[in-house]
């Protein structure tokens, strides 16, 4: 700034462009952030009290955690960038909605700290911490996250699921006999993939669609969040290619397999729009900074998401095959990005 | 390849839209700047080398005499004085640009007209295309786009080509500035001479004048003086920055792309800036020198914002005087503000690239907090010449400038701003492309 009359000018220059015009990393994750709500919202209208708390317990974690080790680094408090407030939703979206509240906490602690804060925090997580978190509390506690709950369960709003309040190291309360009593019709304590996976049975697309069967908190209506990732398109805070990549990769894999085999294996419909597909794909794939940057790296990216999820669903030990599918393809992002650097304009 | 060409679109992939902040300008005339009591003239304006200067200290000069010849057997252009009145000294001055330079200071004559000499009458019909070349080369004209390439050159390496068509570049896509825009409004007549020159210099059939869809009003005003065989015609282009840079314009107009260091001779093109073509159209007939142009002063903190004939060598801090500025502080800028020069000193004078004085106060994005790269992938699409800033960024800040070139292209980089505008890390990202560059450089020296 070149001061105007004055005796001794203090001159401050800096170079171009003068003018700039770009939402912050905070208005982007505050964005996400404001994406997910809908989602959570419909969790909690499907699963109660126990949902809710369930997101406030791993927001609170990783909140604190990611506050205790920048004050333990002695660097500034991240936590104004609101990304670890995503972390935190969408770590409980991943997870049943009776999932004990101490585990959430410590699946919340374990993905910002060594998912995100242990690579040197925002911008430098290799995976997305979300699911680092999630990755653990499913090594450590096989049962409580493959213990799903029946949806819109009577006494939802006033009272827990049993083994959201577990103490911690203690065996959570059965939940079998309390789903019973809870469901509207007959709930069979399996989710779609698994009803396909072990018992051939498909579930109609319909209701996968709209979101009325059993799951993670969040991986219920395909539509809701459909619609939650056209808003961050529309704001151009998300790139619509990564998701309709990830989509992609796994409409063709399920459709090869269906083709050889229609009696065995779902349609790629059903494998779209059951599990965590959708969310994987809108949310968690979409993490900006595990994914590649370069245009074709992107559409790599994506397409290994969807065939790995197939793979893993068909083949795998599991019935879900997103968590591991994402975090084999965050891994893979910077190798990926290595040879799709973009054609420089104007090389032959 | 690219959907909106497929869709008649005349425009070029990646790129940006930066707010106009035209229309302070934008309808206002011309208007001529009252002389400044001094005028300073760097004796290098062009790429190249500079000129030699004929005048001694305390020697009267017109306005328009030859004050400073060009270099023999080099590149370079010759200078003349912008104001009638007393040579007062060759020293060193601060320009805008770099390190102090050897300048001619002109004390006006305070009485004086200040009415140009004039030439030779010359007819660019009867004159030989060298002939042409010669007689730009001696008006001293440059670039006036801002590169400031002395044009004759530029000229004279087309004659070695086969030139098919010359594009009059009138995109003027960065924000706040119209005095291309004005002046192909105003000189319609200068403009279209100038274009017929130059195309007769190379050689060229068909001409091109290409605007932004911002300024369909130079449409509406060159059609009626457009030549009937359908030489010269308007072409016009999606406003977007940066469509001025060649390469881009190149590619919105006829869909190729020029290779890196290749010039637009080699694909039969000869691009010049519509204001240079419009003072060469002023000029040639006359055998005058090149002593004043229309220059933007806009921005902030102006009473007066406008485009203004300006003498070569006007101070910025009579420019700041004349059009009244009223605030306290400000950033000033000559040239646009994404790829403008930052300005220190007030006796900075206007050179012949200059087409703006930008002063920026509250429309300024201050600088703010830089925070890592989220690898959110804007720069990525952002980047006209398709190169990975993001992965340039990472490397500049562990000062790995080698490998910047040799596998991330940095040389392409021409510095346009675009991926440093949509940063949401406001991670200064052409800043540290120009270290790296510098670095690059210096370590070939050694």
């Amino acid at each position: 700034m070149a001061k105007h009359q004055h005796a001794h000018p203090v001159v401050d220059l800096r170079t171009s462009p003068y003018i700039r015009r770009a939402p912050s990393v905070p208005q982007i994750m505050r964005n996400v952030v404001y994406a997910l709500l809908p989602v959570c919202a419909f969790s909690v209208y499907l699963f109660g009290i126990s949902a809710l708390a369930l997101m406030i317990v791993t927001t609170l974690a990783c909140l604190l955690s990611e506050q205790f080790f920048c004050r333990m680094a002695g660097k500034k408090s991240t936590l104004p960038d609101f990304s670890a407030v995503i972390t935190g939703l969408l770590l409980a979206l991943t997870l049943p909605p009776g999932f004990p509240l101490w585990m959430g906490a410590l699946a919340g602690i374990i993905g910002i700290s060594m998912g995100k804060l242990l690579f040197g925090g925002i911008g430098y997580n290799v995976f997305n911490p979300a699911l680092v978190g999630r990755a653990f509390v499913q090594a450590a506690f096989p049962v409580a996250i493959s213990t799903w709950t029946p949806t819109l369960a009577a006494n939802r709003f006033s009272e827990f699921i049993p083994s959201t309040l577990a103490l911690p190291f203690m065996t959570p309360a059965p939940t079998a006999e309390w789903s019973q009593t809870v469901a509207i019709d007959g709930f069979t304590g399996a989710t779609p993939l698994a009803l396909m996976k072990f018992e051939g049975v498909m579930v109609r697309t319909s209701d996968l669609f709209f979101g009325t069967t059993a799951g993670s908190a969040g991986e219920t209506s395909a539509l809701l969040i459909l619609l939650c990732g056209a808003y961050l398109v529309a704001r151009n805070m998300m790139d619509w290619r990564l998701p309709a990549a990830v989509i992609a990769g796994t409409a063709i894999c399920a459709e090869c397999f269906y083709l050889l085999d229609p009696d065995t294996y779902p349609t790629p419909l059903f494998m779209i729009f059951s599990g965590g597909l959708m969310l994987g794909a809108v949310f968690m794939a979409s993490d900006m900074v595990a994914s590649p940057v370069t245009p074709w790296g992107i559409v790599l990216y994506g397409l290994l998401i969807g065939l790995l999820t197939v793979l893993i669903r068909l083949f795998g030990g599991l019935t879900e095959g997103v968590m591991y599918a994402i975090l084999f393809a965050n891994a893979a992002s910077p190798l990926l990005e290595s040879f799709t650097q973009p054609k420089v304009f104007g090389d032959q | 390849m690219n959907l909106l060409r497929l869709l008649n679109r005349k425009t070029f992939p990646h790129g940006i839209h930066p707010p106009q902040y035209k229309e302070e300008t934008h309808d206002k005339p011309t208007r001529r700047l009252a002389f400044p009591e001094q005028v300073i003239l760097p004796l290098q304006q062009n790429i190249g080398a500079p000129s030699i200067a004929i005048v001694r200290k305390g020697q009267m000069v017109e306005r328009g005499e030859l004050i400073a010849i060009a270099a023999p057997d080099k590149l370079s252009v010759p200078l003349h004085a912008s104001v009638e009145g007393t040579v007062r000294d060759i020293t060193l001055m601060p320009t805008a640009t770099g390190p102090k330079t050897r300048s001619s200071i002109i004390q006006t004559l305070p009485s004086s007209p200040q009415i140009p000499v004039t030439g030779e009458q010359q007819d660019y019909r009867q004159m030989s295309r060298e002939e042409i070349i010669a007689a730009i080369r001696d008006m001293g004209m440059v670039g006036l786009g801002g590169a400031e390439f002395p044009t004759y050159a530029k000229l004279a390496t087309s004659m070695q080509h086969d030139i098919h068509t010359v594009i009059a570049n009138g995109c003027e896509c960065e924000p706040f500035i119209t005095t291309d825009f004005r002046v192909m409004l105003e000189n319609v007549q200068n403009l279209l001479l100038g274009m017929r020159i130059v195309m007769k210099a190379v050689a060229a059939e068909k001409g091109i004048i290409a605007i932004e869809d911002n300024k369909l009003e130079v449409m509406t005003a060159l059609q009626a003086h457009l030549p009937e065989d359908g030489s010269i015609k308007v072409e016009v282009v999606e406003t977007k920055y940066p469509q001025g840079a060649e390469q881009m314009l190149i590619y919105s107009l006829l869909g190729v792309a020029l290779p890196k260091g290749k010039l637009p001779a080699s694909l039969g093109l000869e691009v010049i800036n519509v204001a240079t073509a419009a003072e060469i159209g002023a000029l040639l007939p006359n055998g005058q020198g090149f002593i004043e142009r229309t220059v933007t002063i806009t921005g902030d903190d102006l009473e007066n914002p406008g485009n203004y004939r300006v003498p070569i060598g006007t101070s910025l801090q009579h420019i700041l005087d004349e059009t009244g500025f009223v605030g306290e502080e400000a950033e000033l800028i000559l040239g646009g503000p994404m790829m403008g020069q930052p300005v220190a000193f007030l006796d900075t004078p206007v050179h012949k690239g200059t087409g703006a004085v930008l002063v920026l106060d509250e429309r300024a994005t201050p600088n703010r907090n830089v925070q890592p790269c989220i690898k959110c992938a804007m720069c990525v699409e952002a980047c006209p010449i398709h190169l990975n800033p993001s992965a340039l960024g990472l490397l500049a800040y562990k000062h790995r400038y080698q490998e910047m070139q040799e596998q991330f292209h940095l040389n392409n980089c021409f510095e346009c701003g675009s991926c440093s505008f949509v940063c949401p890390s406001n991670i200064p990202l052409v800043q540290l492309f120009r270290v790296a560059k510098a670095m690059n450089r210096e370590r070939k020296l050694q």
